[in-house]
């Protein structure tokens, strides 16, 4: 396990250095993390005109006129495709990762730097790119963030699907290229720079969470690369991988021979492992803080790290469960689903440890672990809905109803989003040497623990009387016009929801400059970062390096002076 | 605020769980052979899953106040966890997940692993940018050719298939913008698409299979009751997706019968 | 706003430079690197193979799901709109097998004027300690230009790629010719384009050789970008194999 052999040279000086191309991973840590507070709030804002658009259809809005139908799917689209890239790939890895996960295994940064930069700036290219969607002829394209060809494939099958769409999957091919740097960065900086005495097993359920995850990413975005271009091809210069002989609107196209099916098995076989990457880092941050706010030892660590591990093994071999209804072979079918309830087990176990970390625990209430204990909620609530999907005759009728965008979006939607909530107040302190409000957190955390579960519970109900998803409306059908009242309510709550994140952000940025100060360690948490100031300085550890004798959860050990062991305290104090 | 948690937890759980065991918004009435098999899986599973869920929320409401730091009155108990709790529950949950799995399967196998049977009424079912169109193939038995180039969507039916009348087999062809089935009787269904992927779903049927472009898909149901059931798109196809709606008929086999009759004499 | 300025620096001193170095470089895993000042090389060079060795994953990675969707729609038949029926519609792809011989041959040799430069550059900086020595002279050794030559070499495939293509051009497939033509084009752009990268790492290489910097920082550029170029021949015989023999 080497240790600091990075060519390290002097803080560096100068607005540009420092705040603009910094190769501080702290910096840059941060920079993701108002990347992804941006495309949040955008990604937002698009839910609630489609939630609006849904109740009223033909309602005129200040500023955005009236919303055609294709506009919906518009909206649609980037509202998926923004938060699935821009908020859950970036905030929990990019953001915290990128700060904590040097600082908690003992390096002075990440293992390239100058990577590291490249990758937030990449990043920040491929947010402008599918912005600019909005602004281009035609509009952001309406193939929904899965871009099934040939809808996605072909220029003429809808407003949108011209130089929209092309600036979709550019954006998104960007975007893969800075996951990869991304994902380098984290997997060598965990095997080569962690600390003496920092084992693997010693490591804190962040690390490995952000570790797996990486290697995720590192796998399947290539995947995804491969998919897009295929897509660009198809769309731009006559191939037919994806396309076979269509006609739209009575022309004959010239494509011939391609399988659309193609396209959904590349774009799953990376959509799978990717909604792994959107919630590992949440799961590690659930872990690290229900067993600093129980001052327990998180239950079972062995088997969490090899939860983390086998749910990212598992993530590879499941994605033909999107796609039981797709024409694919129900025999393949099969297969897929006996390793979907497969993957369920290691989520099931981490669930129990989590309960069994409370289990016998001194419980302590500040905002983070408020988020931690949501997170475990959400996660459980929109987790039991899987085995349902996973079945295929279950599938049948509840595949492309509000049943799977409920499922998806407890999880990824809200139990993800908290575990970035719960991530924020907690490393808050030693980010900005200040405190966030208390009170706030709590008013905000009820209102949004209550608000979430009010949009996305109802959605399960739909699913099942048969409402599909990407309706712009219910107007149509008969059977759905019954639903209507339970959309309206749902469309309520997410306004007040929605409207409520604006404490959030006020508390955010207000307490950057007028909270509290910080002590060094305010929550009594045992990992590295919270042994070095606050904020830390810019090599971490202020010239020293750390040595670690004992594990990331040493709370409450018999015979210790204080009911928290630091993974830095002598050896003297007992422990593993 | 641990009992504060713990009332809104088990709030939540208790409301949500209200409307699931009320079924004040549910599967649709079945009207189809599967109908009892799926339904019962689904009830199944949602017991399960069910238990599982009060269980759960249950727990950490619970503990969340239970465990509460009570000052000197807390004791931690400091642990790294109990292997044995961990096998125990691994292997309940993993009897749990792929049990439910196994048992399902044979519902799968018969919907989806054997063809239809001898004697099923044929038709098939094409989706296009925005509408479904159904063909029944006539005296012949067979289904005509259909040629991408004569297809015109503005004149409908058989021209918005395609429907190329110089091939003897299609003169007999009949399309309509409206599916009738003899009930009790099993349909030979062949989904086509021709242009994006759409889906064939018809909530009281218990079915539901995507139309894909550049496949010929067969499958097979049997409807039971007679009624008229909606049929809706089930795959994002445009910006028509959401009124791309066709309407099933199912009626008894002599009703069924005349409208073929009377089909037939409109083409002369 | 919180500032990230430390109040502590760590001097980086330069050995190795023209035989004025202070001290041998500190190889091995030192648990106190940063304690000497002196930066640990070899650790730094593990890291940076390691890096890219994690890359090269990545990069496989989009090879293996092109390769993936090239067998699938190879072994798919076409519906035919007239007859209804599946047909089989694969056409091979006529290669200039000859003209992918000589790229072969070019990138092959490439491959060993690479790791010549990486070995060259090895024995380089095991041989500067003893060089900074005051009274020992090991002579001049400015090197054969092996990486001057990779670059050509490898210059010189591209060239060859792009005559390839034009010879496919001219035997009528073109890049929306058919499914096998198609994938014969964009398996070759997406080495090409692969390949062209690993160019500019040469040049970059070849820069930094010139810059006089210590010997041990060029040797982690060489070292790396040859291993890297080793694998794009390697890459490029599977990719050469896949379209010759599952054609």
């Amino acid at each position: 396990m080497a240790t600091s052999a990075t060519i390290h040279s002097h803080a560096p000086q100068g607005f540009i250095r420092k705040y603009i191309f910094s190769l501080d991973h702290k910096v840059i840590g941060l920079q993701y993390y108002f990347l992804a507070l941006v495309a949040v709030f955008v990604g937002m804002l698009l839910s609630i005109l489609m939630r609006v658009h849904m109740i009223w259809p033909t309602a005129v809005l200040p500023l955005v006129g009236e919303i055609k139908p294709e506009t919906y799917l518009s909206l649609l689209t980037m509202h998926g495709t923004i938060m699935v890239f821009f908020v859950l790939t970036t905030a929990p890895q990019g953001g915290f990762g990128n700060y904590f996960l040097p600082i908690q295994i003992g390096a002075p940064d990440m293992a390239f730097p100058v990577l590291n930069m490249l990758s937030f700036w990449t990043t920040f290219v491929a947010f402008v790119t599918i912005l600019a969607a909005f602004f281009v002829t035609g509009g952001a394209p309406l193939h929904g963030w899965t871009g099934y060809a040939p809808l996605s494939a072909l220029t003429n099958s809808g407003p949108g699907e011209q130089l929209g769409a092309d600036l979709w999957i550019t954006s998104i091919a960007i975007f893969c290229i800075a996951s990869l740097m991304g994902a380098l960065n984290f997997i060598t900086t965990t095997l080569d720079l962690r600390a003496k005495g920092m084992t693997m097993m010693r490591m804190p359920l962040t690390v490995w969470a952000w570790f797996v995850t990486a290697i995720l990413g590192l796998l399947a975005f290539g995947v995804l690369l491969s998919a897009g271009i295929l897509l660009l091809l198809d769309r731009n210069l006559g191939t037919s991988f994806y396309v076979p002989l269509v006609v739209v609107n009575g022309q004959v196209m010239g494509h011939r021979g391609g399988s659309a099916l193609v396209w959904q098995h590349l774009f799953w076989f990376f959509g799978h492992p990717e909604v792994y990457i959107a919630i590992l880092p949440g799961m590690g941050v659930a872990s690290q803080l229900l067993s600093t706010f129980s001052r327990k030892p998180i239950f079972g660590y062995k088997a969490m790290v090899y939860a983390i591990m086998a749910i990212g093994f598992l993530g590879f071999m499941v994605w033909g469960h999107h796609m039981f209804m797709s024409g694919m072979s129900p025999y393949t079918a099969f297969a897929f689903s006996l390793m979907t309830m497969a993957i369920g087990v290691p989520s099931a176990i981490k669930t129990f440890n989590w309960l069994g970390t409370i289990h016998g625990g001194r419980v302590r209430f500040q905002t983070p672990m408020l988020y931690a204990i949501g997170f475990v909620s959400l996660f459980v609530s929109g987790g039991l809905s899987g085995p349902f999907l996973a079945q295929p005759v279950l599938d049948i009728p509840l595949h492309d109803t509000a049943f799977v965008v409920g499922h998806f979006h407890l999880i990824m939607g809200v139990a993800a989003i908290f575990g970035m909530f719960a991530g924020t107040y907690y490393w808050f302190p030693k980010m900005f040497g200040r405190m966030m409000n208390e009170t706030w957190g709590r008013i905000h955390f009820v209102i949004t623990l209550v608000g979430t579960y009010c949009i996305f519970m109802p959605m399960h109900y739909l699913g099942m009387a048969g409402q599909p998803r990407r309706y712009s409306q219910f107007t149509e059908l008969a059977y759905l016009k019954h639903l209507i009242p339970l959309n309206e309510f749902m469309t309520y709550a997410a306004i007040v929801t929605v409207a409520a994140q604006l404490i959030f952000v006020i508390n955010l940025f207000w307490s950057m400059f007028k909270g509290p100060k910080a002590s060094d360690n305010p929550w009594e948490s045992t990992t590295l970062e919270w042994t070095t100031a606050t904020p830390p300085p810019h090599d971490n550890f202020g010239g020293r390096t750390p040595v670690v004798h004992h594990g990331p959860y040493e709370y409450s050990v018999p015979g210790a002076p204080r009911d928290y062991v630091m993974q830095t305290d002598p050896p003297t104090v007992a422990s593993h | 605020m641990g009992l504060a948690l713990l009332v809104i937890i088990w709030l939540i759980t208790f409301v949500s769980t209200y409307f699931f065991a009320a079924k004040t918004w549910w599967l649709p009435h079945g009207a189809s052979t599967s109908t009892p098999w799926i339904d019962h899986q689904f009830a199944l599973t949602y017991l399960l899953m069910g238990i599982v869920f009060v269980a759960a929320q249950g727990a950490l409401g619970l503990f969340v106040w239970q465990y509460r730091d009570r000052g000197t009155a807390s004791k931690v108990t400091y642990s790294h966890g109990n292997t044995r709790m961990e096998v125990l529950w691994t292997a309940l949950t993993a009897i749990l997940f792929i049990g439910l799995n196994l048992m399902g399967s044979p519902i799968w196998a018969s919907e989806r692993f054997a063809p239809a049977e001898a004697g099923s009424v044929p038709v098939e079912a094409t989706g296009m940018q925005f509408a479904w169109y159904f063909r029944y193939p006539g005296a012949d038995g067979k289904f005509g050719r259909t040629d991408p180039k004569l297809m015109d969507p503005s004149a409908g039916n058989e021209a918005a298939l395609g429907l190329d009348t110089a091939d003897p087999a299609a003169k007999d062809d009949i399309v309509t913008g409206t599916m009738y089935l003899p009930v009790n009787r099993q349909v030979d269904l062949t989904l086509r698409a021709v242009d994006v992927i759409h889906s064939f779903f018809v909530p009281q049927m218990r079915f539901k299979q995507d139309a894909v472009p550049g496949l010929i898909i067969h499958m097979h149901f049997t409807p039971t009751e007679v009624g008229e059931y909606e049929i809706a798109c089930a795959e994002l196809c445009g910006l028509g997706h959401y009124k791309m709606h066709g309407m099933l008929h199912v009626v008894s086999q002599e009703d069924f019968d005349k409208w073929l009759a009377t089909r037939e004499a409109e083409k002369q | 706003m919180a500032t990230f300025s430390s109040p502590v620096s760590i001097e980086v001193p330069k050995t190795g430079q023209g035989g004025g170095g202070t001290r041998p470089p500190v190889y091995g895993g030192g648990d106190d690197g940063r304690g000497d000042g002196s930066p640990d090389y070899g650790a730094r060079l593990r890291r940076v193979r390691l890096g890219l060795a994690i890359g090269l994953t990545s990069v496989t990675m989009i090879f293996v799901s092109l390769t993936s969707a090239y067998v699938v729609r190879r072994g798919l038949p076409t519906l035919d709109e007239r007859t209804n029926q599946y047909v089989r519609d694969w056409i091979p792809v006529d290669l200039p097998l000859a003209l992918l011989l000589i790229n072969t041959a070019l990138l092959l040799v490439s491959s060993i004027t690479a790791e010549l430069a990486r070995r060259q550059i090895t024995r380089q900086a095991a041989l500067a300690p003893i060089r900074s020595i005051p009274g020992v002279s090991l002579g001049e050794d400015n090197g054969f230009p092996w990486l001057g030559f990779t670059v050509v070499l490898g210059s010189g495939f591209l060239a060859g790629q792009w005559m390839a293509w034009r010879e496919l051009a001219d035997r009528g497939f073109y890049l929306a010719t058919s499914a096998s033509s198609s994938f014969v084009y964009l398996l070759t752009a997406t080495h090409a384009v692969h390949l062209a990268g690993g160019i500019l790492v040469l040049l970059y290489a070849v820069a930094v050789s010139l810059l006089h910097k210590p010997v041990e920082e060029r040797r982690i550029v060489v070292d790396v970008t040859a291993w890297y170029w080793h694998f794009m021949f390697l890459l490029w015989l599977y990719i050469f194999g896949l379209v010759w023999f599952i054609r």
